[in-house]
């Protein structure tokens, strides 16, 4: 599934698509930095609660898929701006991590 | 690829939000050169920890990255605190990081792990009162 495809179920709202196309590969649910880091696998969907600006730096550094903002969480527009700028998809949900997890297991 | 190529980069103690500026760079910069996407993630992610580090824990630093013919070589140098206990620093779950840093997501204590895991040589050479400098090498 690409990411503007999952953009487009239900449960989600496009945040920043600036690779649209990008085929998600699996996923990882975490919010501690240096371990989305050392455990995400590059082309996977990142569940997160965090939305600093570090956030889109790590995104990208380790070439995940989208990032996936849980929790209803709404990023600020450096946020944004800056995803944009990175190549790095963003999407957010008003659910939790877990049930945004279960979606992703049925529909990948 | 006969020449060595090298990047120099300052690292900026002070700002939060451009932290990873130099590793940015470093992606792009290897990019442009058309090497492996996988050992630009390693690269990545290896000197994104390193630069982190010497702006929450050392004030900044230098990074300079240089394209050998077999490998990518990353030399971080700061003049920070020093790390007085290397071994204890290694272990996975150990962190100094304050409140403040933790709440933005870093100080898991993962960092200095994932350098390690990321790339094929690591060397730590620090004294205390002095700084810390660290050497990497991701082999093509
Ligand atoms: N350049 C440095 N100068 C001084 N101390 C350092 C430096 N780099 C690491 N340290 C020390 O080593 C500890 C472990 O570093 P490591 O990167 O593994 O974890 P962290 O930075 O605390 O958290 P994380 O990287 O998971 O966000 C740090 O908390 C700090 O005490
Ligand atoms: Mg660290």
């Amino acid at each position: 599934m690409t990411v503007s495809e999952l953009a487009q179920l239900d449960d989600f709202e496009a945040v920043a698509l600036p690779e649209a196309d990008r085929e998600i590969d699996g996923a990882y649910s975490g919010d501690l930095l240096s371990w989305v880091m050392g455990r995400a696998r590059a082309g996977n969907a990142w569940i997160t609660i965090m939305s600093n600006i570090n956030v889109v730096a790590v995104a990208s550094l380790a070439d995940t898929a989208c990032v996936i903002l849980a929790e209803g969480v709404i990023p600020d527009e450096e946020f944004t701006a800056t995803a944009q700028a990175r190549q790095v998809n963003v999407l957010r949900s008003g659910k939790p991590a877990y049930e945004i997890s279960l979606i992703l297991g049925s529909v990948l | 690829m006969s020449d060595a190529l090298s990047f120099h980069y300052d690292v900026d103690g002070e700002s939060f939000s451009s932290a990873g500026q130099a590793s940015a760079g470093v992606k792009k910069n290897l990019r442009q050169l058309g090497i492996d996407p996988e050992i630009i993630r390693k690269v990545s992610i290896a000197m994104y920890e390193g630069e982190i580090n010497m702006v929450i824990h050392a004030g900044g630093g230098e990074a300079d990255i240089t394209v050998e013919d077999n490998c990518i070589v990353i030399v971080l140098t700061d003049r920070g605190p020093g790390i007085a206990d290397i071994d204890k620093a290694m272990e996975e779950g150990y962190s100094t990081a304050r409140d403040n840093i933790r709440a933005l997501g870093f100080g898991a204590g993962m960092g200095l792990p994932n350098m390690k895991r990321y790339t094929d040589e690591m060397n730590i050479s620090s004294v205390v009162g002095e700084g810390t400098t660290i050497t990497m090498k991701v082999f093509f």
